[in-house]
This record gives structure tokens, sequence and C-alpha cells, in this order.
């Protein structure tokens, strides 16, 4: 298998535009002989599946939600990046590209986050034209904020709730499109599996979550924007239904999953509270633009924190990065935070926490201007902890919050199976090792808006319409193995509730596969993560029916494959021997415990190959080529 | 701390619901509402009965998921927040507490607390949007915003979706859900090519879903997890008005 990652030659800055110009086109009026299935209807789903139906295609669209609005982009807080330069500050379409290709610790393609950057422009014009409301000043032009891992102020923003807003603009295009009946919009429906014909995806087997029906639905192209895969962690910052099936089941039909381990902690979360907790919530990056991290000096300082004088506090980030400061990656700040509390200055009941404190800009700027720009965050952070931190400093904790890995796709966003295309979080494409804040939201909307738009043409063009409806045998044996999955686990009948079952891979994961991973914790993980799966098929109890609603069914299932899921994670940690953005390995870091990257034998991605239950996945390497920056170490200082 | 729950069962949209008696112990007053009812459903499953089936997914506020009624009152006895973000430091031990769905002719039942709003989304279908295809617009800052215009937008622009205002309106208007999205709208410059005619069409399936009129009771208000304020529907009442006088 020849993994081609079809970047167009010349130079970077024209790559896009002349293999827009090469790419195929199909002409308007045959545009709707075309059925695109798009599954998930979160940001990079909706914009695609709007544009697509724009364009002319027929488009049918799938959710497991009630509706396209409910997506798990909704929660994301701080913003939007692009390279606009507004505040003129020196930012520009190559400084976008360069701080994304070093944040994410150089290890995805330059071509790609090139494309992205240029893009992002074109993003928020876009959604300044669907009447996003975007935090203005008082000249009427658009307001930019700070990230971390960036010098410049290239943040859009809309209050806290930028993915709110975004997600809104896309669900009102996809809306539009479903009144002049272009697409067609299928709520609590959820994919079960891909229908391939030829070795090409011609349809999807799915479950209505109201009915328990098992249907499929035939088409051209198929296209994922399904997510990620964080909750494999049992707690993390995601919804609680996001989950990595649809992918994860892609994989196992032949597409490549792409460096699996590249997995992203959240360095300012609410920290975990006890054992019942359900999910952890994210307090967002913003945040550090204005507060400052800090813990005791002293170790097991039990002292209240405003009881403690500034000159006994360590505002560590600040001291290890003087020019960054607070808004190092966040990679770097997650795993310090850890560092700290590891050596005993943890602060709070469990010690698994760090102090974010806001007294300095309160006192500077007044409590009004930090309610007008954080107040929605204050206000959540008071009713989940019951403290208020206008008094007293936050308590944050690192958490499980993104994953940078998904399936391998070409430039064209298509994955190795042809025409199945994978959009936003649920590819692997742009954020390398390590995402920067406020660059998912761009990543969504660029693959849907500006992207697979036109790179889907190219393959539509090469094969004729509607060819598929004559051959349903392969949907037959889809919908009967889709079944049988689904009577299989009903059947179990055993003592264990799901829940407690992902607590325990959930555990597993943090322990041996977390923040800092080493290879005999790696080696402990792979070894138990198949017992715990045999175990799951062995006693899991999930009451009720297949043919009705069925919430802990849906939780069985998405379980089931998070469960074999959990292993590759592990098995890519494993075999990366090296320490590069979110995936740091114990024994690969320099002096002063940055991540040491190993540039000559890892400079690739690793794209896993699925060969069976009982054999190992195998191993392909794309090799990541360099032509416009330096690879040097990652500095904040 | 130890509560009596009041639930609403019912199997699915045909059948005839009623309520059940759960006590719950051993709960920790540091949990979510939604996390006691977790511990709930994990001892129903464990004894091999259906679990409590209610909508909720990011359990931060934002998404709109979750909602149900709490001893009479939408998102449960505190202001400001959705259900999913209501703790049980805010019950007293011993407490009995109600749990029913949103109630509305428009948000049929589907399975206990979970109801079906996609009438919502066919009122956003009617002109919840700004005409637009992608690419082709102009750059962000050609057309300046006054921020005053901005904030009114995003004060409606907050909105959920979660239906708190229908299920809290004694005739079940879902006037304060579309008047948050014509607001929001009606004073960018961008709205204003389709300013009349949303309002008209939005109004007029907001009708047809069979949602009820407006009496100004502000109930919907009292009781929006984000707070949405009337004057929004002040605005709706305003622009619907001013349409269908200048047809």
């Amino acid at each position: 298998m020849n993994l081609n990652s079809k970047i167009p030659a010349g130079p970077l800055a024209e790559k896009w535009t002349s293999h827009k110009f090469n790419m195929k086109l199909v002409n308007p009026s045959n545009k709707r002989k075309y059925t695109i299935l798009v599954v998930g209807t979160g940001l990079a789903g909706a914009s695609a599946a709007s544009t697509l139906a724009e364009l002319g295609y027929r488009v049918e669209a799938f959710s497991y939600h009630e509706s396209p609005r409910r997506a798990h982009s909704i929660a994301a807080q701080g913003g939007i990046n692009a390279a606009k330069n507004y505040p003129g500050d020196g930012d520009s379409i190559f400084r976008l590209f360069y701080d994304t290709i070093k944040g994410g610790d150089y290890r995805s393609r330059e071509a790609n986050v090139y494309r992205l950057a240029e893009v992002s422009n074109n993003i928020i014009d876009q959604c300044v034209a669907q009447g996003i409301p975007f935090a203005r000043d008082y000249g009427g032009q658009l307001d930019n904020r700070s990230f971390g891992g960036a010098q410049v102020s290239r943040t859009f923003y809309a209050r806290g709730q930028t993915g709110q807003q975004l997600l809104l603009g896309a669900y009102s295009a996809l809306i539009r499109q479903m009144n002049a009946g272009t697409v067609k919009f299928h709520a609590r429906t959820e994919l079960q599996d891909i229908v391939l014909i030829n070795g090409e995806a011609k349809g999807i087997t799915v479950r209505d979550l109201v009915t328990g029906e098992i249907r499929s639905y035939a088409g051209d192209a198929v296209v994922l924007a399904t997510g990620g895969y964080a909750n494999v962690f049992y707690l993390s910052t995601n919804a609680m239904a996001s989950n990595g099936s649809a992918i994860y089941r892609a994989y196992k039909k032949g597409a490549f999953f792409a460096n699996p381990c590249f997995t992203q902690i959240h360095p300012t979360c609410i920290p975990v509270a006890s054992g019942f907790q359900s999910k952890l919530t994210l307090m967002s990056e913003s945040l550090r633009n204005d507060g400052r991290i800090w813990v005791p000096k002293k170790k097991e300082d039990t002292r209240a924190p405003n009881d403690i004088p500034d000159e006994e506090r360590d505002y560590y980030l600040e001291r290890l990065y003087p020019s960054f400061g607070n808004l190092v990656p966040r990679d770097v700040a997650s795993r310090r935070a850890k560092e700290m509390c590891d050596l005993g200055h943890g602060v709070g009941s469990t010690k698994l926490a760090v102090y974010l404190d806001f007294t300095d800009v309160i006192n500077r700027n007044g409590k009004d201007w930090v309610a007008d720009k954080y107040g929605n965050l204050f206000d959540m952070y008071k009713e989940i902890t019951g403290e208020n931190p206008y008094k007293t400093p936050m308590r944050i904790y690192p958490a499980v919050h993104y994953t940078m890995g998904g399936l391998w796709v070409d430039y064209n966003l298509m994955s190795s199976i042809p025409g199945l295309y994978i959009l936003g979080e649920a590819n692997f494409s742009d954020h390398g090792a390590n995402r920067l804040g406020a660059s998912a939201l761009m990543q969504g909307l660029a693959d849907g808006y500006f992207v697979l738009p036109y790179t889907i043409a190219d393959y539509l063009a090469r094969i004729t319409p509607q060819t598929i409806n004559a051959t349903p045998s392969e949907f037959q044996q889809s919908e009967a193995a889709v079944k049988e999955n689904i009577r299989r686990i009903l059947s179990v009948n055993g003592s264990q509730t799901v829940d407690e079952i992902h607590k325990k891979l959930g555990h597993i994961m943090w322990e041996n596969v977390g923040m800092a991973r080493q290879k005999s914790g790696l080696e402990k993980a792979i070894a138990e993560i198949p017992n715990l799966k045999r175990e799951f098929w062995a006693d899991v109890k999930v009451p009720g029916s297949g043919d009705a609603l069925n919430t802990e069914l849906e939780k069985a299932g998405r379980l089931a494959d998070f469960l074999e899921l959990a292993e590759l994670i592990a098995r890519d940690a494993h075999m990366r021997e090296e320490s590069c953005g979110g995936h740091f390995r114990v024994e690969h870091q320099t002096e002063e415990n940055e991540a040491q990257r190993n540039d000559k034998d890892f400079t690739f991605v690793a794209a896993w190959e699925y060969s069976g239950d009982d054999s190992p996945p195998q191993l392909h390497k794309e090799e990541l080529v360099f032509e416009n920056v330096q690879l040097t170490t990652r500095s904040y200082k | 701390m130890k509560v009596t729950l009041k639930i609403w069962r019912q199997k699915n949209s045909r059948s005839k619901g009623s309520f059940e008696t759960y006590p719950v112990d051993d709960i920790n007053e540091e949990m979510s509402f939604f996390e006691m009812l977790d511990m709930l459903n994990e001892s129903l499953a464990k004894k091999g009965e259906v679990p409590i089936a209610f909508d909720h997914d990011c359990r931060e506020g934002i998404c709109g998921t979750c909602g149900m009624f709490i001893n009479g009152r939408a998102h449960g006895p505190v202001g400001g927040i959705t259900t999913c973000q209501l703790h049980m430091r805010r019950f007293n031990n011993g407490d009995t507490i109600v749990v029913e769905p949103w109630r509305a002719k428009a948000f049929p039942v589907i399975c206990d607390l979970i109801v079906d709003r996609t009438a919502f989304d066919r009122i956003m279908q009617a002109g919840g949007y700004i005409s637009v295809d992608t690419g082709g617009s102009p750059d962000a800052n050609a057309i300046p915003v006054s921020k005053v215009n901005a904030d009114i937008a995003m004060d409606g622009a907050a909105c959920i979706g979660c239906g708190a205002c229908v299920a809290t309106c004694k005739n079940s208007s879902a006037m304060l859900f579309v008047a948050a999205k014509v607001s929001q709208f009606s004073v960018l410059p961008q709205g204003q090519v389709e300013r009349k005619v949303r309002a008209q069409k939005m109004v007029s399936m907001m009708d047809a879903e069979g949602f009820g009129n407006c009496t100004n009771t502000y109930a919907c208000e009292a009781e929006c997890p984000k707070e949405i304020s009337v004057s929004h529907i002040a605005r709706l009442n305003r622009e619907f008005l001013i349409a269908n006088l200048s047809g």
C-alpha cells in the first residue's frame, strides 16, 4: 500500500491555487446526479453539507443528535484564528502557518497547514456575512485577542461562546439548504458501518436511535465529520456522546488511522472532584491572557490562597518562559502543571490543581472589565465548584480535550478508502503532535467550507453517478452484521454496567497513556486493554431491547470500539520513541524537562492498517518533508 | 444526603406515562443533578431495569440538549443555568424532587424525559438564516458594525434552543426563541435584505407548529438559562408589525 499524500508540486504559497486549477470539475448540471452522504453535522460536517448543497449536489446528512445545533463544536469557547492582521501586529499567512507547524512540533504536513492558514481569512469573511456577532470595538471593527503559542493577536471571538456562534452559523447555512430541499437531514441516527463496493465507499448503515431500526443509504461518496475520540479516557472535556466509533469502524474497513497517540491534554480545566465525576469542564485558554498561574513555593502548603503573600508564590510559567509566560502552548502548560503537583506544590483538597489568579487584572482594570470578557466562564466555574473566582483564584488541572490523531487523509482529505472523506477533528491532518488554541474551529470550517467542496469534485468527476443501486448485497451484508453486533451486546447479560467498564478503561489510559508515557506503562496498557475487552464481551449488562430508544445500548456500542481503539493508541505511543507535542515519553526529555524529538527516526506520520482482530495492526510511514521551515527545538523562553 | 425522586416515565410517544418513585441515597452534594441521575441509572441498569432516558450532552450549559422540569421549574430551582449545571448542593437532605419532561403540544414526548424539539429546527428553516453562499463574501471589516448593535445581536444569538421558554410559558409560546433570532439579524447590516420576510415567515411557522401566543407574562425571561431579555420580543413585535404594514 502506497501512502500517496498527493501534495501538489510548486512553491508552498502556490500549491493550493494551482491544485484547484488542476483538479477535475463536475459541471453544474451534472452535480445534481451525485448523492453525498455526510455523517456528523458539527462545524466540519454542517459547513461541508451546506456548501456541497449550494454547489448543486444532493446531500444526505446524519447526526445522532436531535438537531445539528447540538454538536460538540458548540462548546468551543475561546475563539478562531485567522491571519487577517487587523491589529497590525505583524501577522501574516506565513506566520500563522509557521506558528501552527511549530506548535504541532513539526509533525504535520507543510502543504496542509499552509492551506489552512491561507483560507483562514475567508472563514472570517464568510462568518461575518452569515451574521455571526463577533466581538467588535467602538469603531465597529472586529476585535482580536491572543492565544497560546502565538505572539500576535489573531483570535476572533464572540464572548466566551465562539464555537456556539460559528456552529449556529454553519447550522443556519445547513437549514437553509434543508428548507430548499437540497439537504435531507436524519436526526437521532447513528452510523454503524461503512459500505464498500469494489473497495470504494458507497454507502452507510445506520441505526435509528428512537425506533432502533437498522437502515442503509447509498451514495456516490461518504464524508465523515464525526469528531475526536478523547472520551476513550472516560473523563474528558468532550460531550458525553462524543465517540470514535465512526472513524474506528471505517478503520476496520480499511481506512488507515494516523498518529492515534497524539492526544491533547488541556491545561485549564476544573479539577476532578471525586469518583462520581461524569465529565470535565474546560475553562477557556483565553483566561491565560489575563490570569496568572501559580503554586505555593512551600510544599504541602495548606494556607488559603489569599493568605499566601506574593513572594511565597511561584508563578512558574512566567519564571520558566519569560517571553511567552502564561501563554505557552497547551502541552507545555499541562506538563508543567502536572510536574508542580508531582513535586508536592499542588493545591486544593486533592492536591491535583494549580491556581489561575485574576487578582492583578481585577485590580488593574476593574471587576466589570473582567466580567465583560470572561463573565460566563466565571459563572460556570462558580456553579460547578461553589467558589467565587472574582475573590478566590480558580483551581485548574489538565484534562484530555482534543485528539490531533485521526483517520489518515491525503491533501484532498480522502482517506485510504477511495470515496471516503474525513473532515475536522476526525482526520489527522493539520495539527501535528499538538494543536494550538483557536485552531480547531479554524480547521473544521476550512475543511468544510473551503477544501472538501473543491477536492471532492476531483473524485466525483472520475466516477459514474448512481451506479450503486444495482448491487444491494453489500448493503444487506452490512445490515446483517450490524444487527448481529447489537444482538451480541444485548445477549451478554453480565453483571457490570457500561460505565463501570468505561471507567476501568479510562483509568488504564490516564495512568499509562496520559500526560507522561513510558515504555513499561505502555506495555502494561497493551496487555491490560485486551483483557478488559474480553471482560466487556463476557460481563457487560445492557438492559432493554434493540428495537426502542436504549441509551445503554448506544453507550455499549461506543465503548466496544473504544476498547479496541485504546489499544491502538497505546501501540502507537509505544512505537513512537520520542517526545513531541502532546506525546511525552518520559525516556525522551531534555535536561530542562522539555520534550525531546527524534527527527532522524520519527519525522513521519504513523498510519496504521487494520489487519484482523487477532493480529497486530500494520504500520505504514508517510515521511514528512520540510522545505520551508527549519526543524528546531521548540522554545517558548 | 438522600432524596426521593418522582420521575415521569413514558415508554414511547404512543404510550401513556406516569410518575415513578425512586429513593436515592449516598448523594455527595458536590455531584451535579445529572451525576445523581447517572448514579440512579447505574443502579437500575445493574438490576436489569431500563434506565431513565433524558437528553444531555455537553454538560457545561451550552449545547441546549438538556432540559427538564424540576419541582415545577424549568431547569430547576436556580435561575440562569441549564439542568446540567445544577448541583446537588442546591437541595436539602430528605427533599422530594419531582422531575418531568417539557410539557408543550409542539414538543411531544419521545421517551421518559426526552421530548421532540424539531419544531424549533423547522421554525429556523423558515427564515433563521442570512442567504449567503460560501465564498465571495466581502472582507469582514468592510462593513463596520457598532459595538452596541454587535452586543445586542450577541445577546439574542446566545439562545441555546433548549425550549425552557416554551415549557414554562402558560401558552407554550415560542416567542422568546423566535425573537432572539429575528432580533440578532435585525440589528446587523448583513440581516437587512431579508429582514421583513424573515419576521413574517418565522412567526407563521411558529404558529403552524402549534406554539401559543405571547401574553407578556415574562415567564420565559425568568426561566431562560441564558437570561435572554423579553426586550427581544418587543423588537420582534416591531419587526413583524413593520413587515406587515409595509407589505
